[in-house]
This record gives structure tokens, C-alpha cells and sequence, in this order.
């Protein structure tokens, strides 16, 4: 029994140390790559700096709108149970499951010259191929759904005899998820906002078909390594990968349980 | 104070039928019943907490069917206690004040005052993870009451509390009603907390209220054999109702029992009927009194529950009888005595 044992230990590690190094050996080639003078060099350049920051502000954006419009959602979903929950549930993972391209296409789709509804948007003014805003549409329907399943979660998480003593006291409905659900599940949305946010910085695939300009940081080291190769990507994808972690950090940080923070 | 009428709540597996109940102020009101019975539907029904299908429920004289929980003026207190874990005890008690519109003043007293009697000073800046079962339940009491709520629903408040907890908050609960004067509505299946708390009680079984009335009438008179069973009546037997020369008997097929009282019309086929033990009297020779049901048989069990003993007689049908355990010395009962067994008419409750 004890040599069973020491043995799945050794497999365990070896398969460990396989899975790290698979994770790590090309970033830490790409990182060692660059060399910090042409790190300081990407970083004085205007357009990779405007880049960076797009796909900053448009994912923050993806995370706000996922946060105002899913946290209700995602409350009914922890809640209730309703005919057909199963199959709006499949619907919620879907952006995670299809290729990128694909969820690019069906939005233009949607919003394009082709359809009504692009039509509708074009008669107000409102353009989405190549803008700001098709870029935010983009990122919050590949970002959403990991908001909505995390949020979800910290509901379910919190009983809800909790909030039905609440109510009894004299709570309201608003009230109730202000002091009780809300304190005790803000650390799932928050992991859910960043969860988000990290996808929509991530995303090439769909935003490459929407708005290939103005250019989000991924868009740009595509660019930059089909015209120039890829020395001159590499720099811009280390500086995306060092945001991307440090968000990854931060959501690590929080999603500890509190005992291993102690 | 809390009348309840043709109550009905649908749920996919699982529904209250016709739920009638009227509750006194200031009563100390308990619903028994298996588990699976419906009495936590009924209580959140009561508060609010669910939709009810049909039916109407009236606080106070007020009819609060379509009413918000908030707007019930009922307070909840579950087995589980849910005190909210991230807040102090303080916070915890605290709670409910800053949405009631009471008198700020008199509202401090009153959480002066629930601290104070549930000894729960030392323990305000605690968080309840860090409280006993017993502190948690003094904790979730003083946050139910401190509202002043017209009604207090209690599941099953004891039934997760150790025995030497559970004496301390049964006390507490008997002392903070006669205290506060609201009404108590509790919901449990210990037989200790209603014969010790309860002023009234009923009986709920499959979604249905099977028997209202006074703690005693239900543990002594129950009205069906589910009642029975539940309170664990001893001596239950069934029989064929029979009316001879103007008496009523029950005929089990074996033996023969006078009744009186007996509103049931005879001929019925199938009638259960209970003797309590205490009311049968046990004797090696016939007793010349004037209990009407004269059996004779032997002993079959002796069972020793201190200051009495239970005696099982075979008597065609075995019946228990509760004699002290003098009279069982002075008789010199053992397994196998032929010994008589008598009981009144009266002391028969018949029911189907």
C-alpha cells in the first residue's frame, strides 16, 4: 500500500513538473527574448501604449457592463428554478465554447448593413465595425459569461435562510442584498469582474473581425508579427503578458479562503 | 392574533391542503409532526417567505396574505439559527432595529434589556463562528425580539443544541414569553418542549393539519391513529363498533370494550380505540368497583421506568397498565401471573 502510494506520488510530480514546464517554458523564452532596452523602447512607443490601454479601458468596460447587467441575472439563476434554467444556462457558456472567429461573425451578423438591426444602428449613428464600442461588444459577449457563472456562485454560496431572517426583521428585497448578500459574496463577483476583464484582454479572434482598428493589444502584436516578425512582437506581447499576470495575481490573492491568507 | 384560513401552497412535490388555524395573543403555540410534514412550509408561509397558492392569513387582525415578509411584523428564528456571519453578536442584534420605525429610545432599552436577561454582554464584539450553540441561540433570540415583533416563529429551535443547551434555552424561551407577552409559534417534534412550553398545540401530517387543541387532549385524546402513533399512545386497538342492550362495545375479535362518549355510529367496521396506562388498575382478584371493562390475563412484560413500572398483560389483546412501584412489591408480580386488568367506560377514547 505505502509503495502504491509512493509511487502515484512520483507519477504525480513528474506530471506536475511536465504541466509547469509546458505552461512556462514558452512565455519565459518569449520573456528572455526581449531585452529590457527593447522593452523600454515598446513602451515609448505611442502606439503600443494606446493599445495596451484600449484593451485596459475596453475590458474595465466589458467588466462594468457584465457586473451591472449579470449580477441580477446571476442572482435569479442562484435562486430560482425555472423551466428551461438548464438550457439558459448551456446558452450563458456558450462564448466560451465557440471559436472566437465565429462569435466575431455572428455579432457582425447582427449589427452589419446586411440586418435590420444594423441598419437601425447605422440610422442613429452608431457604428460598431471598426469602433470603441464594437470592440466593448465584443469583449463583454466573450467576458460575460465568467462573470455571471462566478457571481452565481458566491450566491449560491450565501444561504438564503440568511436573507429570508433578514426580510423578517424588516429588511427589504433591495436592502437584504445589500447587507447580507452583497457582503458575503462581493469576493466572487470581484473574482468574476476580474475573471472578465482577463478574457477580454485576452480576446483576438472575434475583435479581429469586428474592429480590426482601432487596435487592442492583441490586434497589434498580430499586426506587428505578420509584417515585422517576431522580434518585434515579442516586446509588446511581454508587456500584455505582465498586465494579464498581475491581474491573474490579484484574482488569485482574492479568491483565497481566509484561513490561507492568515 | 394569528388566524390562518383554507391555507393552500403548491409546490412540484410537496403541498399544505387546507390549512385553518386560529393562535391567541400572547399564546405559546406548538406545531408537532414528522419530518417531511410541512410544519417549516407552514412557518414560512406564515412570514411571508413563500407563495401561497390559496387561502388567507390574518396578524394581528390584519390580512397580510399578499404582504411583504417586512411588512408582517413576524420574526423568525430557524434550527440552523442563520445569525449572519459578518457581523458581530452586536451587529447581529442590531440588525433589525435600523429598518423598524420604533422609538429609538425605547428600542435601546428593549436591547439593553434582551442583552441583559440573555446574559449576552460578554459576547457583543464576537463573531458567531466563535460562539457556542448555546451563545448562538441566545444571539439569534435577542435579534428576533429585539423588533418586537407581533408574532415569533420558532423551527425547531432546540432540536440542534445539546441536552444540557437545550434545558438552558428552554428556559430561556418559556421565561421570554411570559416576559414579552408575544405569541410563540413553534415548530417541533420533541415531546419534552411541548409538554414543558406549549399552551396549544396542533398536529400536521402530509401537508395537512391532522388535530388542533389543548397539549393535553392530543397527547391524551388524539383523533386519529396517526395522532396516536405519533405521541407514542400505548394500549392502541382496533376493533368492530357494537351496540348491545342500549351499551356500546368495541369487539377486537378477541375482547370485548365498554365505551361511553362515543359520538361514532355503531356497526362502523374498523375503530381504533386507546386506555391509557395509568387509567387501567391491576389486581391478583376481581375488583368489586365501578369500572365496567373487567379483563383477565397474564403477564407477559414488566418493564422498570423508575418510580413505576409498565406491566403487559395478555388479555387476548396485550394491554399495558402503569402501577408505582409499591403496589408492584406489595403484589409480588412476576412474568406469568394471572392477574385482572379494569378500567371505566370512560376512560375508552375512541377514534378512527
Amino acid at each position: 500500500m505505502e509503495r502504491r502510494k509512493e509511487f502515484f506520488s512520483i507519477v504525480a510530480f513528474i506530471c506536475g513538473a511536465l504541466v509547469i514546464c509546458f505552461l512556462t517554458f514558452p512565455l519565459l523564452k518569449m520573456f528572455t527574448s526581449s531585452s529590457l532596452g527593447n522593452l523600454v523602447f515598446t513602451l515609448r512607443d505611442k502606439e503600443v501604449l494606446e493599445s495596451i490601454w484600449r484593451s485596459l479601458y475596453t475590458a474595465f468596460i466589458a467588466g462594468l457592463i457584465s457586473f451591472l447587467v449579470g449580477t441580477p441575472f446571476a442572482y435569479l439563476l442562484a435562486r430560482r428554478d425555472f423551466f428551461g434554467k438548464k438550457i439558459i444556462e448551456s446558452v450563458i457558456d456558450l462564448p466560451m465554447v465557440i471559436p472566437h472567429p465565429v462569435v466575431g461573425i455572428a455579432i457582425l451578423s447582427v449589427v452589419g448593413k446586411d440586418y435590420w438591426f444594423g441598419r437601425v444602428l447605422s440610422g442613429l449613428g452608431i457604428r460598431v465595425m471598426g469602433s470603441i464600442l464594437g470592440i466593448v461588444v465584443v469583449l463583454t459577449f466573450v467576458g460575460m459569461p465568467f462573470y455571471i457563472n462566478s457571481a452565481k456562485n458566491g450566491f449560491k454560496s450565501v444561504p438564503s435562510r440568511l436573507e429570508k431572517v433578514s426580510r423578517s426583521l424588516g429588511a427589504s428585497f433591495f436592502s437584504t442584498f445589500l447587507q447580507v448578500t452583497f457582503p458575503l459574496a462581493w469576493k466572487s463577483m470581484l473574482v468574476g469582474v476580474i475573471m472578465c476583464c482577463a478574457r477580454a484582454i485576452s480576446e483576438f479572434g472575434a475583435v479581429v473581425v469586428v474592429a480590426y482598428h482601432p487596435m487592442v493589444a492583441p490586434v497589434l502584436i498580430y499586426e506587428r508579427f505578420e509584417a515585422y516578425g517576431l522580434s518585434y512582437s515579442q516586446p509588446v506581447a511581454v508587456l500584455l503578458t505582465l498586465f494579464c499576470l498581475v491581474l491573474f495575481l490579484i484574482l488569485r490573492i482574492f479568491s483565497m479562503p481566509e484561513s490561507v491568507k492568515r | 392574533m394569528i388566524k390562518i384560513e383554507n391555507l393552500c401552497v403548491d409546490f412540484p412535490i410537496f403541498s399544505l391542503r387546507n390549512i385553518n388555524l386560529f393562535i391567541k395573543k400572547g399564546e405559546f403555540f406548538v406545531l408537532l409532526g414528522p419530518t417531511g410534514a410541512g410544519k417549516t412550509v407552514l412557518l414560512e408561509a406564515i412570514a411571508g417567505l413563500i407563495p401561497v397558492k390559496r387561502g388567507k392569513i390574518y396578524i394581528g387582525g390584519r390580512d397580510v396574505t399578499d404582504s411583504p415578509p417586512e411588512k408582517r411584523d413576524v420574526s423568525i428564528l430557524y434550527q440552523d439559527l442563520a445569525l449572519f456571519p459578518h457581523l458581530t453578536v452586536l451587529g447581529n442584534i442590531k440588525y433589525g432595529l435600523r429598518f423598524k420605525k420604533n422609538n429609538p429610545v425605547r428600542a435601546k432599552k428593549i436591547m439593553s434589556e434582551l442583552i441583559e436577561k440573555l446574559h449576552l454582554a460578554p459576547l457583543l464584539n464576537r463573531l458567531p463562528e466563535t460562539l457556542s450553540g448555546g451563545e448562538k441561540q441566545r444571539v439569534a433570540l435577542a435579534r428576533a425580539l429585539v423588533v418586537e415583533p407581533c408574532v415569533l416563529l420558532l423551527d425547531e429551535p432546540l432540536s440542534s443544541l445539546d441536552p444540557s443547551f437545550r434545558e438552558e434555552v428552554r428556559e430561556y424561551l418559556k421565561r421570554l414569553h411570559q416576559d414579552t407577552g408575544i405569541t410563540f409559534f413553534m415548530v417541533t417534534h420533541d415531546f419534552e418542549d411541548v409538554l414543558y412550553l406549549a399552551t396549544k398545540a396542533a398536529m400536521m401530517n402530509q401537508g395537512e393539519i391532522e388535530q388542533v387543541g389543548e397539549v393535553s387532549d392530543i397527547f391524551q385524546k388524539p383523533s386519529s391513529h396517526f395522532v396516536a402513533n405519533f405521541v407514542r399512545a400505548k394500549n392502541i386497538l382496533s376493533g368492530k363498533l357494537v351496540e348491545k342492550k342500549g351499551h356500546i362495545f368495541i369487539d377486537t375479535g378477541n375482547i370485548k370494550v365498554e365505551v361511553t362518549n362515543c359520538n361514532l355510529e355503531s356497526g362502523r367496521e374498523k375503530v381504533y380505540f386507546t386506555v391509557r396506562p395509568e387509567d387501567i388498575v391491576i389486581s391478583r382478584n376481581p375488583l368489586s368497583s365501578s369500572a365496567r371493562n373487567l379483563l383477565f390475563g397474564r403477564v407477559q412484560e414488566i418493564l422498570h421506568r423508575g418510580p413505576v413500572l409498565y406491566v403487559t398483560v395478555d388479555v387476548g389483546e396485550k394491554i399495558t397498565a402503569l402501577i408505582t412501584k409499591a403496589s408492584f412489591e406489595e403484589m409480588e408480580l412476576r412474568k406469568g401471573d394471572k392477574v385482572f386488568l379494569a378500567f371505566k367506560a370512560t376512560a375508552v377514547h375512541v377514534f378512527v
